[in-house]
C-alpha cells in the first residue's frame, strides 16, 4: 500500500500536541489555546488530504498498515480506513477543533484541559481505524479517562456524580465486551476484524467456540446469544440505546459545552462505529435471532428519548435527549439491515439505502449537535450560565444573528429538506419501512415529538415577550460569525449535495450490507 | 554472572552495617548503587539469554553426604522476575529517600530482603531455595517492626507466623518428596523427573501449594497481607507486595506443580462440584479475587484499599495458574510482573508521595485536602497507576489479564462470569479511592484559600521512581511479547512435561 504510515501519523499527532501542550504550561493561555487548535487543524488537513486520495470504488480497506506485534497471541497491528472509517475520521477532525472554541473561555488548568482534548482526539482516530481487536480496545477503554476527567474536573456541581456513572456504565459494558471477545479468540485464535468476520460468514465461528465452551446446562443457541450479548451490551452503553442510556443525559449536562460536543459530535459515534464495524459482520446470526426485541429496545430508545426531550426544562438535556433519539434512527436501521430477506433484490436495494442513511445520519448528528451544543456555549457565555428554557424570551430581537444561525442548526436537527439532517433520515425511513414496517412506522410518532420540542426551543427562547434584564446582551462576535460560517456551510451542503458523503461511504455501505446476506 | 545478584546484595547488606559514617547519604548512595547493580545484572542477563531456556549459572558441592548443592539455573520464568525485582529494588531505594531512622540497618535489612529474593528466583536446589525462602522472612519482620506504622509489632508477627507456618508444610512436603524418590539429590530437576505414585502427590501437592499459596495471598489465608502491607513503611510494603508475594506464587508454580503435576488431577468423585484440588484453587483464586476487591472498595484506609487490591490481583496469578495452559501460565507470570510493577507504584504513591507528607491515609479526612492541588503529581501517578491497576489496555494489568482470561475461558468457562464481576469492583474500588482521596470536594473556587497548608513538594527520587514503574508498565502492556519470548521456551521445557501432558 503506501509507504507513508498516513493513520499512524494521524492518530500519533493529537497525542503529540498533547504532551507539547503540556510542556508550554498554564503562562500564557493564548498560546497553549492556539497550539492545541493548529494541531487539531493539521489533523483536519490530513484528514481531508486522505479524503481526497481515497478511492471510493475500491474494496476493502486502504491506506492499510501491517505489522507484527504480539506473535504469540496473533495479534498485529493493522490499520485501515474504509468509508466509514473515513467518514468518522473527518467528523472527528471538525468536531474537536469546535469543542476547542467552544472551550476558548476556560480559564483553569489550560494546557491540562487542552491536553485532554487532543488525547481524546487520538483515543477518537484509534478507534475508528484499528482493524485488530486489540489495539482498538485500547483505544477504545482509553478515550474514557480524558473524557472521565473533562467531565470530572471541569463539569458542572453534579460532575463528580455524573462521571462516575458515565464511567461505571461504561466499564461494565466493556469488561462483558472483552469477556466475549476472548471467548471468540478460544476458537478462532485471531483478534482481527476482517478474519474474525469471514469466520462468522462461513458460520463456523460461533459453532466452534460453543462446542468448545461446552455448557450443557443451556443450548448452543443460548450460549452463542450470551457470548453476543456481552458484546452487545458494551455498544449499547455507548450508543446509548434504551435502557442502557441513563447515564448520558446528566452526563452531557454536567460536563462543560466544549466537552459535550467532543461527547455527543464524535464519541457518541464510537458505539454506533462498533456496531457497524464489529457486530454486523461478526453476530449478524446471533442479532437476526433476536431481531424483534432489538427493533422494540430501538423503538423505545426513538420514541421515549423523544418525549422525554419534550419535558426537559435544560437547553443541554433537550439536546442530550435528542441525541439519543437521533442516533436512535441509526439502530433502528441497522437493526432493519439485519433482517433477513431471502435475497429478494428489491430489499437488498432498500438495505443500502438505510445503510447509507445511517452513515449519513452519524455525520450529521455529529455535525448538528457539535453545532447546537456550541451555540449552547455561547449562549452560556452571555447569560452567566443560564441555559434553562424559562431563562429566556424574545431573544431574536436583541442577538439576530445568533438566533438565525441556531434556527439553520436547529431546522437542520428536526430534519428540514435541503439541510444536512433531512437525507440521513430520509434514507433510513426510506429503507427500513419496508424491511420492518412496524418498527419504522412507530418510530415516525419520534420525528413528530423532535419538530414539535425544537419549535419549542425556537418559540420560547427565541419568540415572546423579551426580559429586561437580556436587553444588552451581545450578538455574535466577527470572530464566532467566521467560524461558524464553514460549519453552517457545511450543513447546507451535505444538504443540498449528499454526494459529497455518498461518493465516498456508498461503496462500504453496499459492501456492508451485501455481507450481512450470508447469515 | 546472574549469582553475583545475590552475592553483590549481601555484600552491600555487609558494608551498610559496618559503614562507619553517620552520613544518611552515604547509606542511601549505597543501597542505590547496590540495587542498580543487581538490576543491571538482570537486565544484562535478561538481553543475553533470550531463547528462554535453562542454564546454569553456577553449582557446587554444598553438603554432599546428602546430595544438597549449590546450584543456581535461570530460565525464562526466572529471568523475567529477576528483572521485576531488580526494578521493584532500585525504587524502593528511590521511594526510601526520606528515611532518617536508624537509616543504616534499614537499607541493610532492605539489601539483604533483595538478595534473599534473587536467591529464590534463582536456586534450582530445593535446600537451598528454601533456604532463601526462610532468609527473606526475617528482614521482613525487622522492617516492619522497627520502620513500621499501625500496629507494626502485630502486623510483624502475624507476617512471621504466617510465614513460617507455610514453610513448614513446604518443608514436610520437600521432605517427603526427597525421602520417596530415593533420589540423593534435591535438585529440582531430579525430583521432578521422579514418578510420585498418584496417591502420594494427592496429599503432597495441596500441602505443598498451600504452604507457598499463603505467601500468594492465596484467599482463606491471606490475612496476613493487608495487615503487614498497611504497617509495612513504603519500601517495605512495595517490596512485599512486589516481589515477595511473588515468591509464593512462584513456588507454587516452580515447586508445587512441577513435582506434583497429578496432584491436580481428578480425585475420581465430586464434592460440591469440585472434582480436583485445581478445581478448589481454582474456586478459592476467584474468591480472592472478588473478595479483595470487594473488601478494598469499603477501606477507610487508603492503605487497606491497595493492601487488598493486592490479594485480588494475585487471585489472578493464582487462576492463571490452575487455567493449565499456556496462555493462561503465561498471563500468571506477566501478571507476577505486572502486579509487582503496579503494586510498588500504589504503595509509593500512598506510603511516600501521601502519608509520608499528610500523615494520615485516611481517606474521608485526605478527601478536603484537594491534593490534586496540593500533590498534582502524585495525582496524576495514582491515576496512571490506577488504570493500570483496574486492567486499563495499554498498561501492563490488561496484557496479563487477557491472556489469564482466555486461559480461564479454556478452562473453567464458568468462572469466568464471577471474574468479569471483579474486574469491575476493581474498576469501583480504585476509582472510589482516587475520587476521595484526589478529587473530592467540589467546589474549586473555594477550595485554594482555606487548605493552603503547602505540603512539601514531591522530591526528583520520587518522581524517578514513578517514571521507571510507569514505563515498565506501559513497555510490559504493550510489548507483552519481549517476556511471552522467554516464558514460553521456559513453559516447554522438560520440567513442565508432567503439567503439559504433551501438549499444552
Amino acid at each position: 500500500m503506501t509507504s507513508f504510515p498516513w493513520i499512524t501519523s494521524l492518530t500519533a499527532l493529537p497525542l503529540v500536541g498533547a504532551i507539547t501542550v503540556l510542556f508550554l504550561g498554564g503562562k500564557n493561555k493564548a498560546l497553549v489555546r492556539w497550539t492545541a487548535l493548529v494541531f487539531s487543524l493539521i489533523s483536519l488537513f490530513i484528514t481531508l488530504y486522505l479524503w481526497h486520495r481515497f478511492s471510493g470504488t475500491a474494496d476493502g480497506y486502504q491506506f492499510q498498515e501491517l505489522h507484527t506485534w504480539v506473535p504469540s497471541l496473533h495479534v498485529d497491528y493493522r490499520v485501515g480506513i474504509d468509508g466509514l472509517s473515513l467518514l468518522m475520521l473527518l467528523l472527528t477532525s471538525i468536531v474537536v477543533p469546535i469543542g476547542m472554541l467552544a472551550s476558548w473561555q476556560i480559564e483553569q488548568r489550560i494546557p491540562l484541559y487542552f491536553s485532554l482534548v487532543l488525547v481524546l482526539q487520538t483515543c477518537l482516530f484509534g478507534t475508528f481505524t484499528a482493524l485488530n481487536f486489540f489495539h482498538w480496545f485500547i483505544f477504545w477503554e482509553m478515550a474514557l479517562i480524558p473524557a472521565f476527567f473533562l467531565v470530572r474536573l471541569w463539569g458542572g456541581s453534579g460532575s463528580a456524580k455524573a462521571a462516575m456513572q458515565f464511567l461505571v456504565y461504561t466499564m461494565v459494558g466493556s469488561v462483558a465486551m472483552l469477556l466475549s471477545f476472548l471467548a471468540l479468540f478460544l476458537t478462532a485464535k485471531t483478534f482481527d476484524f476482517t478474519e474474525l468476520a469471514t469466520l462468522a460468514q462461513n458460520g463456523t465461528l460461533m459453532p466452534a467456540v460453543v462446542a468448545k465452551l461446552g455448557w450443557h446446562l443451556l443450548t448452543p443457541e443460548h450460549v452463542a446469544l450470551v457470548i453476543f450479548f456481552g458484546a452487545f451490551l458494551g455498544f449499547a452503553v455507548k450508543v446509548p440505546l434504551f435502557p442502557f442510556h441513563t447515564w448520558l443525559p446528566s452526563t452531557y449536562a454536567e460536563a462543560p459545552s466544549g466537552t459535550t460536543i467532543l461527547l455527543t459530535g464524535a464519541m457518541s459515534k464510537m458505539g454506533l462505529y462498533g456496531f457497524l464495524r464489529i457486530l454486523l459482520p461478526l453476530f449478524g446470526a446471533e442479532m437476526q435471532r433476536v431481531l424483534t426485541p432489538l427493533l422494540w429496545l430501538a423503538v423505545a430508545t426513538i420514541v421515549l428519548s423523544a418525549y422525554t426531550a419534550w419535558a426537559q426544562k435544560d437547553l443541554k438535556r433537550i439536546f442530550a435527549y435528542s441525541s439519543i433519539n437521533h442516533l436512535g434512527y441509526c439502530l433502528l436501521a441497522i437493526f432493519a439491515v439485519v433482517k433477513a430477506t431471502g435475497g429478494d433484490t428489491a430489499l437488498t436495494a432498500q438495505k443500502f439505502a438505510a445503510m447509507n442513511g445511517v452513515f449519513l445520519q452519524m455525520f450529521n448528528h455529529g455535525l448538528t449537535a457539535a453545532t447546537l451544543f456550541w451555540f449552547i456555549a455561547m449562549l452560556e457565555k452571555r447569560s452567566g450560565g443560564l441555559r434553562g428554557l424559562d431563562d429566556f424570551g424574545g431573544l431574536r430581537r436583541v442577538i439576530p444573528v445568533f438566533t438565525g444561525l441556531m434556527g439553520i442548526a436547529l431546522f437542520s436537527s428536526l430534519g428540514l429538506p435541503g439541510l444536512n439532517g433531512f437525507i440521513g433520515e430520509f434514507l433510513i425511513f426510506k429503507g427500513s419501512f419496508p424491511l420492518v414496517t412496524w418498527a419504522t412506522s412507530l418510530s415516525v410518532i419520534g420525528l413528530l415529538i423532535t419538530a414539535i420540542f425544537i419549535l419549542g426551543v425556537l418559540q420560547r427562547v427565541f419568540y415572546g415577550p423579551l426580559r429586561e434584564k437580556w436587553t444588552q446582551l451581545p450578538d455574535l462576535t466577527l470572530g464566532e460569525r467566521l467560524t461558524l460560517i464553514p460549519v453552517i456551510g457545511l450543513m447546507f451542503a451535505v444538504g443540498l449535495y449528499p454526494q459529497l458523503i455518498l461518493g465516498v461511504v456508498n461503496h462500504t455501505a453496499i459492501q456492508m450490507a451485501l455481507a450481512l446476506r450470508n447469515f | 554472572m546472574l549469582a553475583w545478584t545475590i552475592y553483590i546484595s549481601f555484600l552491600g547488606a555487609l558494608a551498610l552495617f559496618l559503614l562507619p559514617s553517620r552520613r544518611a547519604a552515604w547509606a542511601r548512595i549505597l543501597a542505590l548503587a547496590t540495587t542498580l547493580v543487581t538490576f543491571a545484572l538482570a537486565l544484562s542477563a535478561f538481553v543475553q539469554h533470550r531463547s528462554g531456556e535453562m542454564f546454569t549459572v553456577v553449582s557446587y558441592p554444598w553438603i554432599s553426604s546428602m546430595g544438597i548443592r549449590f546450584s543456581l539455573k535461570a530460565d525464562g520464568i526466572s529471568l523475567t522476575l529477576l528483572l521485576l525485582t531488580g526494578v521493584i529494588g532500585v525504587c524502593g531505594v528511590l521511594f526510601s529517600w526520606n528515611i532518617d531512622y536508624r537509616i543504616k540497618e534499614f537499607f541493610g535489612f532492605y539489601l539483604v530482603l533483595i538478595g534473599a529474593v534473587y536467591g529464590v528466583f534463582l536456586s534450582f536446589d530445593l535446600f537451598l531455595l528454601f533456604v532463601f525462602y526462610e532468609i527473606v522472612v526475617i528482614p521482613k519482620y525487622f522492617l516492619i517492626a522497627i520502620w513500621g506504622s499501625t500496629r507494626r509489632e502485630y502486623a510483624a508477627m502475624k507476617l512471621v507466623l504466617y510465614s513460617f507456618i507455610g514453610s513448614a508444610m513446604v518443608l514436610i512436603g520437600l521432605i517427603a518428596a526427597y525421602v520417596v524418590s530415593g533420589s540423593r539429590s534435591m535438585s529440582l530437576g531430579d525430583l521432578a523427573g521422579f514418578h510420585y505414585s498418584p496417591h502420594f502427590q494427592m496429599w503432597a501437592f495441596p500441602l505443598v501449594f498451600v504452604g507457598f499459596g499463603i505467601l500468594a495471598g492465596l484467599w482463606p489465608f491471606h490475612t496476613w497481607a493487608p495487615t503487614g502491607h498497611v504497617a509495612a513503611p513504603t519500601a517495605a510494603s512495595m517490596l512485599l507486595a512486589g516481589v515477595v508475594m511473588k515468591l509464593g506464587a512462584y513456588g507454587c508454580l516452580r515447586v508445587a506443580m512441577t513435582l506434583f503435576p497429578l496432584g491436580l488431577g481428578p480425585w475420581g468423585f465430586h464434592v460440591i462440584g469440585l472434582g480436583s484440588w485445581r478445581d478448589v484453587f481454582a474456586v478459592l483464586a476467584v474468591i480472592g479475587i472478588l473478595y479483595g476487591a470487594l473488601v478494598a472498595l469499603v477501606q477507610k484506609d487508603f492503605k487497606f484499599v491497595i493492601g487488598y487490591s493486592s490479594i485480588s490481583h494475585m487471585g489472578f496469578i493464582l487462576l492463571g495458574l490452575m487455567t493449565l495452559n499456556q496462555i493462561g501460565l503465561s498471563g500468571a507470570i506477566v501478571q507476577m510482573v505486572s502486579h509487582g510493577i503496579l503494586a510498588g507504584l500504589l504503595f509509593g504513591v500512598v506510603g511516600r508521595m501521601v502519608y509520608a507528607r499528610t500523615h494520615t491515609r485516611d481517606l474521608p479526612a485526605l478527601g478536603p485536602m484537594h491534593l490534586n492541588k496540593l500533590l498534582p503529581f502524585a495525582a496524576f501517578t495514582f491515576v496512571i497507576a490506577g488504570m493500570a491497576s483496574m486492567g486499563l489496555p495499554g498498561f501492563s494489568g490488561f496484557a496479563a489479564e487477557l491472556m489469564i482470561l482466555i486461559g480461564v475461558w479454556h478452562s473453567y468457562p464458568t468462572l469466568i462470569l464471577f471474574v468479569g464481576i471483579g474486574l469491575i469492583a476493581g474498576v469501583a474500588y480504585i476509582w472510589r479511592a482516587m475520587q476521595q482521596a484526589f478529587f473530592s470536594g467540589s467546589a474549586p473556587a473555594a477550595v485554594t484559600t482555606s487548605h493552603d497548608h503547602s505540603l512539601p513538594p514531591i522530591t526528583l527520587p520520587e518522581k524517578l521512581g514513578a517514571g521507571i514503574l510507569i514505563c515498565s508498565s506501559v513497555v510490559v502492556g504493550t510489548f507483552p511479547q519481549l517476556f511471552l519470548n522467554v516464558i514460553h521456551p521456559a513453559l516447554n521445557s522438560p520440567l513442565f512435561q508432567g503439567l503439559r501432558k504433551g501438549g499444552w
